[in-house]
């Protein structure tokens, strides 16, 4: 089908962005000046162990159009090894300066390894040869290969230097045949450097080097055409040191012949190349017979380039390079600055704009935060990627070092006026200190950078442990630090699961400070699904850096921290109720797979527990006192929209006031319609022999009768072992040895409405309110006192509960009370069969409306399982081969049920 | 048997999908990863999935039936962690060559069972070199981009290991997958090169699988794809390709890429999908294979499967959707300049 791709044989380098020499390619400049011996400026950067600045030195070089650069630090002063480890490392954190390869040189092969120990591209050896024999060049030469570096072979072997084309040529040929049979490189991959030597010296033997080069390349190309050939140019023009303006023509017409030649690539001072058509053209005409070697009898081209090299004063030349966003305003200076991860003017530029704006974290809000925005805004774009925002971040740090002494100074005056004012002043203890760290497994930092630069603006003491933090470190070191929050940051997705990790982990280590979450994953909905669960001391989402301002600052007053983690928590908690509710894309089951996989129930060895009666029992006007004492109160807050949990509520900080008032009120009305009897509960219980039919029905045997019901399955793909759960599960299937029983209940609270008629009347809403909501608590309360006097009396499956009304707010009793239209079981339309086995509206007077809702509105309902396994789950999301069968069992037209079960269907 | 390579010839191969997605699946707790053996271990080793090849061989050979009975021509080694340095989370450093040696075992038990079904359809086990958990090419301190937390020394050393370990079980291929730092992946070449050399014994043939991680279209590391590919193309690998960090839909111009430039055969296996706010895949079988089935229709595959997410399921899909194709053909590497 496919026609085969064709590859051609190019030598192929790369950095961060690959470089691939076509022939078409025009020559490949090498940067030379990171070359201690080349450059004295270099040299003594790094001897000084300015990296910093000896990276702008390679900036300088790729600016002015290196392709590659290459990299020596020969100098015997240096340790060179830990130099250019030092030196690449730090290169490859500079991604306008690593996205090019890199052309390791050296003389020692332990520093050209250690090099390439360094670089992730694919770079060039600099170089290899045969000058200690055979052996020794087939060894490292395998060396370099299984870096994946291309190699230059120099034209030496073990008699030495190759001055004369013909040595040239035989020694490179040689070297090929070794590489290419013994060792397996790919002749693209080798690259000869056939030794330019200085012309000019006023030696005859030397006149005829540079010819010698020229015409060696060309026969070298020739023999072997995959092959490139390079070289340090500036060699040829050794002679003339000291004047600029001549060495560069000889350069540039040296060139001109050897590219002609075949000269693939050269070490060459990439600012510094003049255009062979611009040379004066006397000056060229010069340069071409010393390098060509014409009329050079007796030296005489080289006394003549030497005369007119006397006449030209050397002209210092002006590095060409585009700074006119120098003349930007300061803020558009420091916004280039930070995009581009410049920190040569930061410095100055920051001083600028804090002598312009009134405060210096006016600057730190302003422009530098308007710069780091644009980064955000790149990066987010895919224009910007990792290594370049880092940098950024830097030049972020190097401009909030140069601002961090002026607040200083700010605070520390702000201090003193207070003492001198004698107002008490909370900076004086000592900033709070907040600890940052990306976790364990991730490398991104720059969202926590940012967090961690403005909360340090804010005047907050940052201790920040940097990326792939183990959480054991974090903790230990929040511990160490005694530090007042802790602040996680993530990119990447694995990172959710470290930070869910950590939370459980301070839970463990019962510990109490708030934990914020932040990163680009990281998410409002993840963090109270996930993390809120598993610590209860505080877990907060931060959208952004602006916001975590706002965040620490609620968390570290005393006054609101407590109001404002309630509030977290109870937004959190509905969230992660919603999502309960709400279905992802999940993978889901035949109908026919999830009945195979019912929950694993031992049967044969259950004996279920016969109820003490059969059929219902009515309970007509039951006492309210003994009901109140089952009141749930946290839903009577949440319903006047008080979030918090009971009692904890009556004293909260902030709505501590209120919430008392409100209770002592709803206490007195409570006691009020008691004492007075204005509401009257109603309830029903019964008790029926039921058996399990099929996968998901039970029959309900009522008096001769049979009613059959009909439940719902999960069909959600479960994990290995799980089962898919349908209320059909608790009952014990037909045959079995003893029967088993199901049971149903209903409870309402009649009466409410005179006396919500008599407060609208007084337009007295306040006791409207709270009358309806002690009437919905008052049904619920009943429901659970007939819950319990179910399983210990009326059913009596369970002989010695003793449970408080916490532990039955948590649903630690044995069995369950699911309604019909609640998760468990959530066709409404069953309610139908429920009403007809307690006896219908008459026997507590509750009415079922068209849509299945039940009045008064203060009512419950629900079926009573007591199989000691049962227990509360949700049906979630069902196919369409569940809902024909359900329809089919149902005997309803499928229009209807499938109205009934639309939010559980796709 | 046949090899991979003339199995490579004829038919687009499949390799299998999430081994981690597939442990989950079984809900395990400390206890089942300790063991008899490991019951008294001083720390905790919940969630080291390669320890469970010691532990739980049932599980992982399992988990290669399932892939196997799917359809995957090739399955993967439970040693995606089974390194010195990524060990050293459970202190667990001293087992490193023990779990390849055993996950090695798991795979090659569970893929010559399929072989000796239908010997026309024989089955490979590629041993997992995972990208480690400490790289060479990034600082983890901001502050100090000069610094590695890692030697290149370490990880190649590390990585030895690993290969003795999977040369010694009896892996078929080398993978080295999931690549985000190219020079991490450089030493796990090095040593694989010096490994064989240093053994005189024939090399196995290695697969290679990089990481793009987000929108920039490039490596974690920085690098461009094409940039990726030259620094490693001094492997020889028998394939280059892409796997984890993105969905099909996202790594779908990458592949093509990939497919235009790459000399050697081509692997894919993205995840399933873009994870959603949990971390979790949601992409259907049918949905990740559809999307797979026009890559092959374009011929830009040779070897093809599935990452974190994906199941059995998916790589039912994706090979019964691919089957119809023609592979990729072996690119020609010409040798002279025209």
């Amino acid at each position: 089908m496919t026609e085969p791709i064709h590859i051609k044989p190019y030598l192929r380098l790369s950095g961060l962005e690959p470089l691939t020499v076509r022939p078409e390619t025009n020559f490949i400049n090498v940067g030379e000046r990171t070359n201690v011996t080349g450059s004295k400026k270099f040299a003594r950067l790094i001897r000084d162990g300015l990296y910093e600045e000896a990276l702008s030195v390679a900036r300088q070089q790729v600016e002015s159009g290196a392709q590659v650069i290459d990299v020596n630090m020969d100098d015997a002063m240096l340790e060179g090894v830990e130099a250019m480890r030092t030196f690449l490392n730090l290169v490859q954190a500079e991604p306008d300066i690593a996205k090019i390869p890199i052309m390791i040189d050296s003389s020692k092969f332990e520093i050209i390894e250690a090099g390439l120990k360094c670089v992730q591209g694919k770079c060039i050896v600099n170089s290899i040869s045969m000058k200690e024999g055979e052996a020794k060049f087939i060894e490292q030469a395998f060396i370099c290969k299984s870096y994946g570096a291309s190699v230059i072979v120099m034209a030496f072997d073990e008699v030495g230097q190759a001055d004369t084309k013909e040595r040239k040529v035989e020694i490179c040929h040689r070297a090929y045949k070794i590489l290419t049979e013994q060792v397996g490189y790919e002749p693209q991959d080798i690259i000869f450097d056939p030794n330019i030597f200085a012309i000019a010296t006023g030696i005859e033997e030397h006149n005829n080097y540079a010819v010698d080069f020229i015409e060696g390349t060309r026969e070298i190309k020739k023999l072997m055409p995959l092959t490139k050939v390079s070289g340090g140019v500036s060699n040829v023009s050794f002679s003339f040191r000291g004047n600029d303006h001549v060495r560069e023509a000889i350069h540039s017409v040296f060139l001109y012949y050897a590219i002609a030649a075949g000269m693939d690539m050269g070490i060459v001072n990439a600012g510094q190349l003049v255009v062979y058509d611009e040379i004066e053209p006397t000056l060229r005409q010069l340069c071409e017979d010393v390098i060509l070697n014409r009329n050079n009898d007796d030296n005489s081209a080289t006394e003549k380039l030497i005369q007119f090299a006397e006449t030209v004063k050397a002209k210092g030349k002006e590095t060409v390079k585009d700074e006119s966003w120098r003349n930007e305003p300061v803020e558009k200076r420091m916004a280039h600055s930070l995009v581009n991860g410049i920190t040569e003017y930061i410095d100055q530029d920051t001083e600028e704009a804090r002598q312009k704006y009134p405060k210096p974290l006016d600057v730190i809000e302003g422009p530098l935060m308007d710069g780091m925005n644009i980064v955000g805004d790149l990066f987010g774009a895919g224009k910007m990627f990792l290594p370049q925002v880092v940098k950024s971040a830097r030049v972020m740090k190097k401009a909030v070092a140069v601002l961090t002494p002026f607040i200083e100074q700010e605070k520390e005056e702000k201090r003193l006026a207070h003492i001198a004012a004698g107002t008490t002043n909370e900076e004086g203890a000592g900033a709070a200190k907040i600890l940052l760290a990306t976790v364990k497994g991730d490398v991104h930092d720059i969202g926590k950078n940012i967090v961690g630069v403005v909360l340090g603006c804010n005047g907050y003491d940052i201790i920040d442990l940097g990326v792939m933090v183990p959480a054991d470190k974090i903790l230990s070191e929040a511990k160490k630090h005694k530090v007042d929050i802790i602040g996680l940051s993530g990119l990447i997705t694995p990172s959710l699961d470290e930070m869910v990790h950590i939370g459980r982990e301070m839970a463990r280590l019962q510990m109490d400070l708030p934990l914020l979450i932040g990163g680009a994953t990281t998410s409002r909905m993840h963090t109270a699904v996930k993390i809120a669960p598993e610590y209860g001391n505080g877990v907060v989402h931060v959208l952004d850096a602006s916001r975590s301002v706002t965040v620490a600052g609620s968390l570290l007053n005393k006054e609101t921290k407590a109001s404002f983690l309630e509030s977290i928590k109870t937004e959190y908690d509905k969230l992660k109720t919603d999502f309960g509710n709400k279905k992802s894309v999940k993978q889901y089951l035949t109908f026919e797979e999830a009945r195979q996989n019912v929950a694993p129930i031992n049967w044969k060895d259950f004996t279920p527990v016969k109820p003490t009666f059969t059929g219902t029992r009515v309970f007509s006007d039951y006492p309210l006192e003994d009901i109140a004492e089952f009141i749930d109160w946290q839903p009577f807050f949440i319903a006047w929209e008080l979030h918090g949990k009971f009692p904890a509520i009556l004293t909260d900080k902030v709505v501590g006031v209120e919430a008392t008032k409100l209770y002592n009120d709803a206490r007195v009305l409570l006691k009020q319609l008691i004492g007075e009897k204005w509401l009257k509960a109603q309830g029903v219980v019964g008790f029926w022999e039921a058996n399990k039919t099929a996968s998901d029905s039970v029959h309900v045997h009522d008096d001769g009768k049979i009613l059959k019901l009909e439940f719902l399955r999960q069909q959600i793909k479960k994990a290995a072992g799980q089962p898919n759960l349908s209320l059909a599960d608790f009952i014990a299937p037909e045959g079995h040895s003893s029967q088993d029983h199901i049971g149903a209940f209903s409870v309402t609270i009649q009466g409410i409405e005179p006396h919500i008629k008599r407060f609208e009347e007084n337009l007295d809403d306040y006791s409207k309110i709270t009358l309806q909501a002690l009437a919905d608590r008052l049904a619920e309360a009943f429901a659970e006192l007939l819950h319990k006097k179910t399983r210990t009396e009326f059913w009596g499956y369970v002989s010695d509960e003793h449970l408080t009304n916490e532990q039955l707010i948590k649903e630690e009793y044995m069995g369950i009370r699911p309604a019909p239209g609640y998760p468990a079981c959530p066709d409404h339309t069953e309610k139908y069969k429920l009403f007809e086995l307690l006896g219908g509206e008459g026997a507590t007077g509750i009415h079922l409306t068209e849509s299945l809702a039940m009045y008064p509105a203060s009512s419950v309902c629900g079926w009573y399982f007591a199989h000691p396994e049962s227990k509360y789950f949700g049906v979630g999301k069902i196919e369409k081969d569940q809902l024909f069968d359900y329809t089919q069992r149902k005997e309803m037209p499928l229009e209807e049920v499938t109205r009934w079960l639309r939010p559980i269907l796709e | 048997m046949k090899t991979i390579q003339e199995a490579l010839k004829n038919r687009i191969l499949i390799i299998d999908g999430a081994m981690g997605t597939m442990i989950q699946r079984h809900k395990l707790a400390e206890a089942d990863y300790r063991g008899e053996r490991f019951k008294d271990w001083h720390t905790d080793v919940q969630g080291n999935n390669d320890l469970l090849s010691i532990t739980r061989p049932d599980i992982i050979i399992g988990i290669h039936k399932e892939y196997l009975e799917a359809g995957a021509d090739i399955i993967e080694t439970n040693t995606f962690s089974s390194t010195v340095i990524a060990q050293a989370d459970y202190d667990m450093q001293s087992l490193a060559y023990e779990m390849n040696v055993a996950s090695a075992r798991c795979a090659r038990t569970a893929a010559d069972e399929y072989t000796s079904r239908n010997p026309d359809k024989p089955r490979f086990v590629a041993g997992a070199i995972g990208p480690l958990n400490k790289t060479l090419s990034l600082s983890p301190d901001v502050n100090n981009p000069g610094f590695r937390a890692v030697t290149f020394d370490e990880v190649a050393d590390a990585y030895t290991e690993q290969i003795k370990g999977l040369v010694d079980g009896g892996v078929d291929i080398l993978l080295i997958e999931t690549i985000f730092d190219t020079l991490n992946a450089k030493a796990a070449i090095f040593a694989i090169k010096n490994f064989f050399r240093k053994n005189n014994q024939p090399e196995l043939p290695v697969m290679i699988s990089g990481t793009i991680t987000d929108a920039s279209g490039r490596t974690l590391s920085g690098q461009t794809l094409e940039a990726f590919y030259v620094s490693v193309m001094h492997a020889k690998p028998l394939s280059i390709g892409l796997n984890c960090a993105l969905g099909a839909q996202e790594m779908r111009p990458h592949i093509e890429e990939l497919s235009s430039i790459a000399g050697c055969y081509t692997s894919a296996y993205p995840n399933a999908g873009l994870p959603n706010a949990f971390g979790e895949y949601d992409e259907q079988p049918h949905e990740t294979a559809h999307i797979i089935e026009e890559w092959a229709a374009n011929g830009w595959l040779n070897i093809v499967g599935g990452c974190c997410g994906t199941t059995p399921d998916h790589i039912k899909h994706i090979a019964d959707e691919v089957a119809k194709f023609k592979p990729r053909a072996l690119p020609v590497l010409e040798r002279e300049l025209v």
